[in-house]
């Protein structure tokens, strides 16, 4: 087991730089996500940490030692990569073994390891098949299984359920959640998937363009996203926004001009606000309802209107052209086309500067 | 739109057809008149052998007169060694330019490349001159060595193309699993490009099985020639024994024909299926 510390780590293909100065300490255990859209580094900041890309400057330590020149059989990490990579002459067994095999493993060792995590992964009755005449889901679980038998101290699995399709991607989450409870080795999970990332993670890091955006467990990134591009991120449907101006700032908070008839109070620390200050109302879809009974009305017309049964999701826009997502009850009578006022409560309300930086939120609105 | 297509396959079968019967014609001819007593090949050269003009004289001219299976012998020992060169060197070197960045790499790819494109005849003087330098003249190691530089370039291109094909994953799969980088090559790479191994194989044996011009210049006596050199001797200036010529010919075919059946089991198949979704 070991913890993983990434300091001060860039990386360039060439010319174009991709990580910038990424900082980040993963504790012994941690099951850690690296989440952001496609593009923002994340899976070479994984492939970094396995030791298939060089690192342009910067120092990696696994387990307390520099392993910058270290090469990735030597790490103690093992990859579950998108693909699965599985070696498609080889059986399921020999897969499995393969590594140890060379590692000069000895044969019952490797015998009795394999034999267990096919027991674990429920492969035993496909140990002598090869991956083309295995399913979807079963050829994941080999690829997790040839990573379980080398025993690391690190899993890195690169999107490793993108693969697979909406029924066993929730299966193999819940699976892949109960094997590092049982496991406990320190786990690094990328994905582009933010509900993975809120499911699975101790602990999220949100990557974009390169750069760490916010580090910190799901519901802190949830309830106190620090930027405007975590707040979009985590949470789905994504967090309306709509612009406003600040008109006073005192102890109670910022009260905000939006382009309603009434300004609103937004229970947040002023910080360095003044008055005039073009700022963004951040407002999550499960906090806004139809009606104007709650503090903040927001109205416009319905432009669709999305049953899903347990609820809908009722797409309104507004007079200045903003889209908004309410989050209905399932028997929402919204129809399209109509004027209709949808509100939130002030409690849930996050506030951002014009550079992304988002108001502190009273520890009240945590309760809430 | 079914009815299109159904004549689309009908023509694609008909030019493939007659392809095959321009390719075979002059086999089947070689075949059919070396069974033939000599005034039946001139008689009637495109009939079968019947009954009455059935011989095997050619056959036993050509295996009592020369020492054909001398000639059998270099030709089998000259392939078979250059073919294995070729492959072993030429899946090295296309795996080392294509997996490794070094500096020379492109240049390396470039120069071979030209092999490619420039006949190697072309330099017969050169090679000719380089191999009396080396003392290797009238040596069956002069040609292993001219064919494997001969077919090198080819075989690199073919596998080095099979070799970028095999997802970056599988490679790196294995060297997460601590697998050194001679055993990705012999145990991950080699068995998932077999079927190319197999399509550079044939493509390069036939050639070197068929040359004449190679054993003709730098290894024509002293018991080294080369099947092929040694039908030539029943050719003669004035009189040519046909039976004989015929007979060597078909006699050649079949080691040739052997080979390929073995190599082309493994010529087209799918692999790589399986390996990544």
């Amino acid at each position: 087991m070991a913890d993983v510390s990434m300091r001060g780590i860039c990386k360039s293909f060439g010319k174009i730089e991709v990580l910038h100065d990424i900082n980040l300490e993963v504790k012994d255990g941690e099951f850690v996500v690296f989440v952001g859209p496609s593009g923002c580094g994340k899976s070479t900041a994984l492939r970094i940490i396995a030791g298939l890309e060089e690192i342009t400057k910067g120092e990696l330590y696994i387990g307390g030692r520099l392993v910058n020149e270290v090469p990735p059989a030597d790490r103690g990490i093992a990859m579950v990569f998108q693909s699965y990579a599985l070696y498609p002459h080889m059986t399921v067994y020999r897969n499995m073994a393969f590594g140890l095999k060379f590692a000069k493993t000895d044969k019952g060792e490797t015998d009795r390891r394999v034999r267990q995590a096919a027991e674990i992964l429920q492969l035993t009755p496909y140990l002598d098949r090869k991956p083309r005449d295995l399913s979807g889901g079963q050829r994941q679980r080999v690829a997790i299984g040839r990573a379980i038998v080398r025993e690391p101290s690190v899993f890195l699995f690169d999107e490793p359920l993108s693969n697979l399709d909406a029924a066993l991607r929730i299966n193999t989450r819940i699976e892949i959640a109960k094997l590092h409870r049982s496991l406990n080795a320190t786990t690094i999970y990328v994905t582009h998937d933010q509900v993975e990332a809120m499911t699975l993670a101790s602990k999220i890091v949100v990557l974009n363009q390169g750069r760490v955006e916010q580090v910190g467990p799901p519901l802190e990134l949830y309830h106190h996203p620090q930027n405007q591009f975590v707040a979009g991120f985590i949470g789905s449907p994504k967090m309306n926004f709509v612009k406003g101006k600040v008109l006073s700032v005192d102890a109670s908070g910022v009260t905000v001009e939006y382009g309603e008839a009434k300004p609103a109070t937004i229970p947040v620390g002023g910080g360095i606000a003044r008055v005039g200050d073009p700022v963004t109302l951040g407002i999550r879809p499960e906090h806004m309802g139809e009606g104007a009974g709650r503090g903040l009305p927001l109205a416009g017309t319905v432009e669709a209107v999305e049953l899903l049964g347990e609820a809908s999701y009722v797409h309104v826009r507004r007079e200045d052209g903003t889209a908004l997502i309410a989050r209905s009850p399932g028997d929402s009578q919204a129809k399209v086309g109509a004027k209709i006022t949808i509100s939130t409560g002030v409690e849930h309300l996050h506030l951002f500067h014009t550079d992304g930086a988002a108001f502190p939120r009273h520890s009240k609105a945590d309760a809430a | 739109m079914a009815r299109h297509r159904k004549v689309n396959r009908i023509a694609v079968y008909a030019a493939l057809s007659f392809y095959t019967l321009i390719a075979i014609f002059p086999i089947a001819l070689v075949l059919m008149n070396s069974f033939k007593t000599r005034a039946a090949i001139f008689g009637s050269p495109l009939s079968p052998p019947s009954l009455a003009t059935f011989t095997l004289t050619g056959f036993q001219q050509v295996l009592e007169k020369a020492d054909f299976v001398l000639y059998f012998g270099n030709s089998l020992i000259v392939t078979v060694v250059s073919l294995a060169l070729v492959l072993l060197t030429g899946a090295m070197a296309a795996w080392a330019l294509g997996e490794y960045r070094f500096r020379g790499n492109t240049l390396i790819a470039l120069y071979m490349a030209i092999g490619i494109m420039v006949p190697i005849r072309l330099g017969t003087v050169s090679i000719l001159k380089m191999i009396v330098a080396m003392n290797l003249i009238n040596t069956l190691t002069a040609l292993i060595l001219v064919y494997t530089a001969m077919g090198l370039p080819l075989a690199i291109l073919i596998l080095g193309e099979f070799m970028a094909q095999i997802p970056r994953d599988l490679r790196e799969a294995a060297r997460c699993d601590g697998v050194s980088e001679y055993t990705i090559f012999t145990h991950v790479i080699l068995p998932l490009i077999r079927p190319a191994v197999a399509t550079v194989a044939v493509f390069t044996m036939v050639p070197i099985w068929n040359d004449l011009w190679f054993p003709l210049i730098l290894a024509s006596g002293a018991g080294k020639q080369t099947i092929t050199l040694g039908a030539q001797q029943f050719i003669g200036q004035y009189v040519t024994n046909w039976n004989a010529v015929l007979s060597a010919l078909t006699l050649a075919i079949a080691p040739i024909l052997i080979l390929y059946i073995l190599f082309s089991r493994h010529l087209v198949r799918g692999l790589t299926m399986g390996a990544v979704k």
